[in-house]
């Protein structure tokens, strides 16, 4: 199927200042009088659900009260104990489903204290006032762990592991460090280069070497850090991609969402991403979120995203579709990629979409279809853990992923794995800094038996 | 629709609402746009007497406490009476007066306690049209090292003293403001009633150091370095204010004496209140002066509305009502047993009832039933003390229920009759009971 359109993909649809607008901080920091009238709505719970909600257990109640009492500064250390990556998880974390939708605030009148922009207003100010770390490294136990991946569950690892007095080594794939924090996650999540300021926040505690462009499978094996190292700690993340497996998908013009995101998150000159007038996003997660609505900012005409199920199937929350929706995104639902349209010099001209339905849990197309006139069509149905670079390791896998248990550990002595790259809990920053946290103190407490 | 007008010792206001004297009173201009907002009556800002007048501090005057929101809960002040000339106050009074003919105008007065002076600036205010005086014998700060304001109120015999000279210079009807910095406000109520004091007002401000700067160490306000205690007041003080209204209200020796309630007075509620408590008038200085004059149009239509619901026509149908039921501790019935009852449908779970229940109180709240969050109320424990329903943030979330039958924590059956401590068997000093 070919058809006759002018393609239309390019930079600079936007007045250069508009980029800047565009791309700003999405909820600009709370003031100190906004941050202290927030805090004073909290209600200090007795065993607090906000608290329980968070994958890293921060004592939300205490932390607030410690805003309300002008100290950010105790705040944020109450808040980095438990998750050193606490500044980015105050800007990332979907908070409306989980210490947010647990505050008992929601339940009374539908207006949640709003924890995650106190915990951004206690990071910042401890990250903007304070120059020392606010924690100190322990003895030097002399003891060596190799970190692979220095993404969330990598950092948060080695920031304990640190802190333990341990020395670490963190290899990283990457030129940068930060992982998604650096090249995933909408642009006006994290502004000002936060993931890197974040990073050398992490740093200053000491003890922790970062080696860059060090693959696992290539510069670096399981094998050979496990005989070089104390402990190991993988940290590597979701390496594949899921396909259309439609013909064309290596079109001009259909493009892997989670790369575009990346690419714009290095980008010095925003104006220099080239986006479609029309743009459609398969998908329903926040990859698709993230990039139909960057598409809109970056001066797309029309974004479209298409997803197989129903609202209530998306992984994005309610509030990420509602984000898009008020930037102009229009989410629909119920339909499938049934054929790539492409022109006759063979790019992208739109997608086919099949309606589907429901039955017995049973998804399935109806017969029924639509066509979408598309620049470009984004790819964002979902990520798989690549599995290559472990091969002959002798660690299990478990429905595609590392099998861990409850201390992270891999079925490999002294390897520990974390973050997307496990079979654990959702595929959320708070998470991997979760693992990264309990793989560290389960390695320390093993390493000091 | 309710009568809201007051007659207070003679003399008449449209409405309960005074200014009291304070900044709001200073002058003409102040006094003039609060009568224009619909003010029933001021109290001038004190006189001195003749002279060069007193000074002020130039720097910081007040300090303030703050709830959520930097809602102004407590203000302190050091600020001392008048600092303008007498004359020039007493010809804008009499002016004023001429102006607004039906609006209570009484002149606040403190001079040193020696006749003379009392005399002679009572034939002076006398020449105003001023339709009554008041004394004031509680300024806390400045003026009380002089000798004057608190230092005369928390001496009776000054009281009385003052009191009856006033009289004696003076047709007017004279009103003695009272200091709270004393232990027990019947005495100078007591003594004022004694020299001829038609009525009391109460309360001036509480001594007070609002805060300490952490920075300078200093308390605040900070005067080059320095702060001296200073007069609080405002929705902080209410309920010191209304015990000691309640006191002399319903004490033997000055029951029945006209007073004008002052202290905390920030809504039509609480002047509701002071008025159940006997007051035939009330003073509002601090919600004035956080919000200007224009609340007392909440105030003035909030009463009228209340007691159109209530159905009370006048302020004399419900003043005072609330005097008889203010008690002692030792007559409150032993034999009114309540327990908490948490309605589950409004509760949010936030634990505070628990945790303060279980931390601070008697252990009589749960925090987890069949294994899942949830707070009920143990009546075996439950000694219905209320610290629950304090601190819940949901209104009527938890109420107090009367109980009858046999009390759980006791096991024993609650007798349907009044009784008190001083007939209960555990009371060393209990009347026997006649019937014996």
């Amino acid at each position: 199927m070919s058809t006759q359109a002018t393609r239309d993909i390019k930079g600079g649809r936007l007045d250069p200042s508009d980029y800047a607008e565009n791309f700003s901080d999405i909820h600009p920091p709370l003031s100190r009088h906004e941050a202290l009238v927030e805090a004073d709505r909290c209600y200090f719970c007795y065993d607090a659900p906000c608290m329980t909600a968070c994958p890293t257990s921060i004592d939300v109640p205490l932390f607030i009260r410690q805003i309300s009492a002008d100290n950010p500064k105790g705040s944020a250390k109450t808040i980095f104990e438990q998750n050193i990556l606490g500044g980015m998880c105050a800007r990332v974390c979907p908070t409306e489903t989980l210490c947010e939708q647990a505050c008992v605030r929601e339940a009374a009148e539908g207006k949640p204290v709003k924890i995650g922009q106190l915990q951004r207003y206690a990071t910042d100010h401890l990250m903007r006032e304070f120059k020392e770390h606010p924690f100190q490294r322990a003895a030097s136990t002399g003891k060596r762990v190799a970190v692979v991946g220095a993404g969330p569950a990598g950092l948060s690892c080695a920031h304990r592991l640190a802190m333990h007095g341990h020395d670490v080594t963190v290899f990283e794939a990457r030129e940068k460090a930060g992982g998604l924090s650096e090249y995933g996650i909408a642009a006006y999540k994290s502004v000002d280069d936060f993931a890197q300021k974040e990073l050398q926040f992490i740093l200053d505690i000491g003890g922790i070497t970062i080696e860059n462009n060090k693959k696992l499978g290539a510069e670096i094996t399981v094998s050979g850090l496990a005989a070089d190292y104390d402990a190991v700690f993988l940290g590597i993340g979701l390496g594949n991609v899921n396909a259309l497996g439609l013909e064309g998908e290596e079109a001009d013009g259909c493009v892997d969402a989670v790369d575009y995101i990346a690419r714009l998150r290095q980008a010095t000159d925003l104006s220099t991403m080239p986006i479609g007038r029309h743009v459609v996003v398969i998908g329903g997660g926040m990859t698709a979120i993230d990039v139909a609505t960057q598409a809109k900012l970056l001066g797309a005409e029309e974004v479209t995203i298409a997803y197989r199920r129903g609202k209530d199937g998306m992984n994005a929350s309610d509030y990420e579709q509602e984000l898009a929706q008020t930037h102009g995104v229009t989410i629909r639902h119920w339909l499938q990629p049934k054929a790539l349209v492409l022109a006759d010099n063979g790019s992208i001209a739109g997608i086919e979409l099949e309606y589907t339905s429901q039955a017995n849990g049973t998804l399935a197309g109806t017969g029924e279809t639509t066509t979408l006139v598309a620049d470009q069509v984004f790819k964002a149905i979902g990520q798989q853990f690549d599995g290559h670079p472990l091969a002959g390791s002798g660690i299990d896998l478990d429905r595609g992923r590392i099998r861990t248990n409850d201390e992270r550990k891999t079925s490999l002595a002294n390897v520990w794995a974390g973050g997307d790259c496990v079979r654990s809990g959702e595929d959320l920053t708070v998470v991997s800094v979760e693992d990264g946290k309990v793989a560290a103190e389960s390695i320390h407490a093993t390493l000091t038996a | 629709m309710a009568d809201i007008s007051t007659n207070f010792l003679g003399i008449k206001s449209p409405n309960p609402f005074w200014l009291a004297s304070a900044p709001p009173t200073d002058k003409a201009y102040n006094v003039e746009r609060a009568f224009e907002a619909g003010w029933g009556g001021v109290v001038w800002k004190t006189l001195g007497e003749a002279g060069p007048p007193v000074v002020n501090v130039n720097g910081p005057r007040y300090g303030a406490i703050y709830g959520p929101d930097r809602r102004l809960l407590g203000l302190n002040n050091i600020e001392l009476i008048t600092d303008r000339d007498l004359e020039i106050n007493l010809k804008e009074i009499t002016e004023v007066k001429k102006r607004w003919p039906d609006r209570a105008m009484i002149v606040s007065l403190m001079v040193p306690c020696e006749e003379e002076s009392w005399k002679s600036i009572l034939l002076r205010v006398n020449e105003t049209g001023a339709d009554g005086i008041e004394l004031n014998f509680g300024c806390p700060h400045g003026m009380s090292e002089r000798g004057m304001g608190a230092a005369v109120g928390q001496v009776p015999e000054y009281i009385e003293m003052v009191s009856r000279w006033c009289k004696q210079y003076t047709d007017l009807p004279v009103i003695v403001k009272l200091t709270p910095n004393i232990t027990d406000v019947r005495y100078p109520a007591r003594a004022a009633r004694k020299g001829g004091a038609d009525a009391v007002s109460l309360i001036n401000t509480i001594n007070s150091i609002v805060a300490v700067d952490l920075d300078n160490l200093a308390p605040v306000p900070t005067i080059d370095g320095k702060g001296s205690h200073g007069g609080y007041c405002g929705p902080a003080v209410k309920p010191i204010a209304l015990n000691m209204v309640a006191e002399i209200a319903r004490d033997v020796e000055t029951h029945g004496l006209p007073i004008s309630g002052i202290g905390g007075i920030n809504t039509w509620r609480d002047a509701a209140e002071f008025i159940a408590l006997g007051c035939g008038t009330v003073q509002v200085c601090t919600a004035a002066m956080t919000y200007g004059f224009k609340i007392v149009q909440e105030m003035t239509e909030g009463l009228s509305d209340w007691m159109d619901e209530k159905g009370y026509q006048s302020l004399e149908d419900f003043q005072g009502k609330a005097v008889p039921n203010v008690s002692d501790w030792q007559y409150l019935n032993l034999n009114y047993v309540t327990k908490a009852r948490i309605d589950q449908d409004s509760c949010i779970k936030c634990g505070r009832c628990h945790i303060a229940c279980e931390d601070t109180s008697h252990q009589a709240i749960t925090n987890m039933v069949d294994g899942a969050r949830m707070f009920e109320v143990i009546d075996e424990e439950c000694v219905g003390c209320n610290l629950c329903v304090s601190v819940c943030p949901v209104e009527d979330c938890i109420t107090m229920e009367t109980i009858s039958g046999v009390d759980p924590r006791t096991g024993k059956t609650i007798d349907p009759d009044y009784a008190n401590w001083t007939t209960h068997p555990n009371n060393p000093m209990a009347v026997k009971v006649a019937a014996e």
